[in-house]
């Protein structure tokens, strides 16, 4: 018989409660057992960042870890920004107003990645914004634009 | 792609750490930050049937200075190595190349210890644990060990760990007075594995001649290269633009033996590195003259 463990998590300020298999990925746990499908799945070997979301506050790849690694966690996705589809975040209301996505697959690992970057970092440089995008791949918008609602995200959150 | 299944263990000391090793040390593998590990299990390059979990042993994560060296747990992460106030005090080196590891979201997560075991020859911290004269803490169920850093690293993705040991600390001296130091590496975009990469410490005597030379590549050969013959050329030498040459040409032409990669030739390797080892070690004399007053 297939060993499962208990996991309690706390994503987007709710508690969930599951029994998981040790094999089963952070990101398919958010997507397929908790249908938190905001957060996409690209790679699932570190490179493209789509799956980045917020570890106890720190960004990570949640392809990159075990559901069960998440035990008495507390995690943020894509879905824990905005209030609702009125109230985005400012950093969506700048993608959103600079055109910082086209197909969108990449956003919600780019927004979980400059979360963390721009509350450390509220006043940054192009340079340092086109640093801090490094970790996650774009292959529709030529990043331009994504630089351009990290700018104004700084400037709307500062 | 997705794991195959795997026994799962969550020890949350390290002495049950090492129980679990002696049972399954042939068929378990350690999952420290999970970075290279946990990617390499999608792709069912490796399909260990027993996870050993460190990431609860919370004794295994600290870093402190002690008398003269610093001690790191193994599972300290990344990014904590790089916002260290005493690693930026006492081993400038290690602070200046923590950024180019990865990306922050992989510093989160992946561990000093991760890095050194995984021993991939394209990887900053094992080049950077020969540059400092590191000493690593092997331990299993009967005992523990001391390893150098030179005797450490035994080729592509190998170590001198048994199958039953777990690296457990990292011991690195305080670089000494009057040292002057440089990372340098030149990776297609900010955070990949770079092409080629070296660091670069100087020592110098009151006198102003340089004392001690160290100069330690990554992908550069099947672990981190140590160009020893590049170091003598400058030893005991006031240091000026023409031993800087022949120490660069030395390592760059003799000491290293790059393989190349798709993205580059063996012979640009070779060009870099000389490029590289000219503007790193004027850097580092540069630091070390300061460092004198
Ligand atoms: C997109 C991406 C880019 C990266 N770029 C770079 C880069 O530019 N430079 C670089 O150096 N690295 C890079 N890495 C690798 C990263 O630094 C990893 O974190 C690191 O190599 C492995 O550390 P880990 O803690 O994640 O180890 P894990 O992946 O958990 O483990 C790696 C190996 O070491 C073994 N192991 C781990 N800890 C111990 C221990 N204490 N005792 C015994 N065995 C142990 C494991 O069993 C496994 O075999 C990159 C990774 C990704 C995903
Ligand atoms: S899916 Fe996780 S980084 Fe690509
Ligand atoms: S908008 Fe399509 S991948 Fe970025």
């Amino acid at each position: 018989m297939t060993q499962t463990f208990p996991v309690t998590v706390t994503v987007n300020e709710k508690k969930y409660k599951r029994e998981v298999e040790a094999r089963l990925l952070l990101s398919d746990f958010l997507r397929h057992e908790l249908g938190l499908t905001g957060t996409h799945v690209g790679c699932e070997h570190g490179v493209c960042g789509a799956c980045t979301i917020l570890f106890d506050g720190e960004s990570v790849r949640s392809c990159l870890m075990f559901a069960v690694q998440a035990d008495g966690h507390a995690l943020i996705t894509v879905e824990g920004l905005a209030k609702d589809k009125d109230n985005l975040h400012p950093l969506q209301q700048s993608f959103w107003e600079a055109h910082g996505l086209q197909c969108g697959y990449c956003t919600p690992g780019i927004l979980m990645s400059m979360i963390p970057f721009l509350q450390k970092n509220p006043n940054p440089t192009e340079d340092e914004i086109r640093q801090a995008l490094s970790g996650n791949l774009c292959r529709c918008t030529g990043y331009q634009h994504i630089v351009d609602a990290v700018k104004l995200a700084a400037e709307k959150m500062g | 792609m997705k794991p195959a299944p795997f026994e799962y263990h969550v020890p949350d000391s390290i002495e049950q750490a090492l129980d679990l090793m002696s049972q399954h040390a042939d068929e378990a593998k350690i999952l420290a930050g999970g970075q290279s590990l946990v990617s390499a299990m999608n792709f069912r390059v490796i399909q260990p049937s027993v996870v050993i979990d460190l990431n609860r042993v919370a004794e295994l994560s600290y870093i402190r200075a002690e008398g003269d060296v610093i001690r790191i747990g193994s599972m300290a992460r990344e990014r904590h190595l790089e916002f260290d106030s005493s690693i930026a005090k006492r081993t400038p080196l290690l602070t200046e190349a923590m950024p180019h590891i990865a990306h922050p979201q992989i510093r989160n997560r992946g561990t000093i210890g991760g890095s050194i075991v995984h021993a991939d020859p394209a990887a900053e911290l094992p080049v950077l644990m020969l540059a400092l004269n590191a000493r690593l803490k092997a331990k299993n169920i009967s005992g523990e060990r001391w390893i150098d850093a030179q005797d450490f690293f035994a080729g592509m993705f190998t170590t001198a760990l048994a199958p039953d040991e777990i690296l457990v600390e990292i011991e690195m001296p305080f670089m000494p007075a009057r040292t002057g130091w440089s990372f340098m590496e030149v990776a297609p975009r900010a955070g990949d594995y770079a092409l080629m990469g070296v660091a670069v410490l100087v020592t110098l005597e009151k006198n102003g001649k340089c004392k001690k030379a160290k100069l330690v590549y990554l992908n550069a050969g099947d672990g981190p290269v140590d160009a020893k013959e590049a170091a003598k050329i400058l030893e005991g030498e006031k240091l000026n633009d023409k031993l800087i040459e022949s120490a660069s040409a030395m390592a760059s032409r003799k000491e290293i033996n790059p393989f190349g990669n798709v993205h580059t030739s063996p012979d640009f390797q070779r060009h870099l590195a000389n490029v590289l080892t000219k503007k790193a070690l004027k850097q580092a004399m540069q630091r070390a003259e300061e460092n004198l007053q």
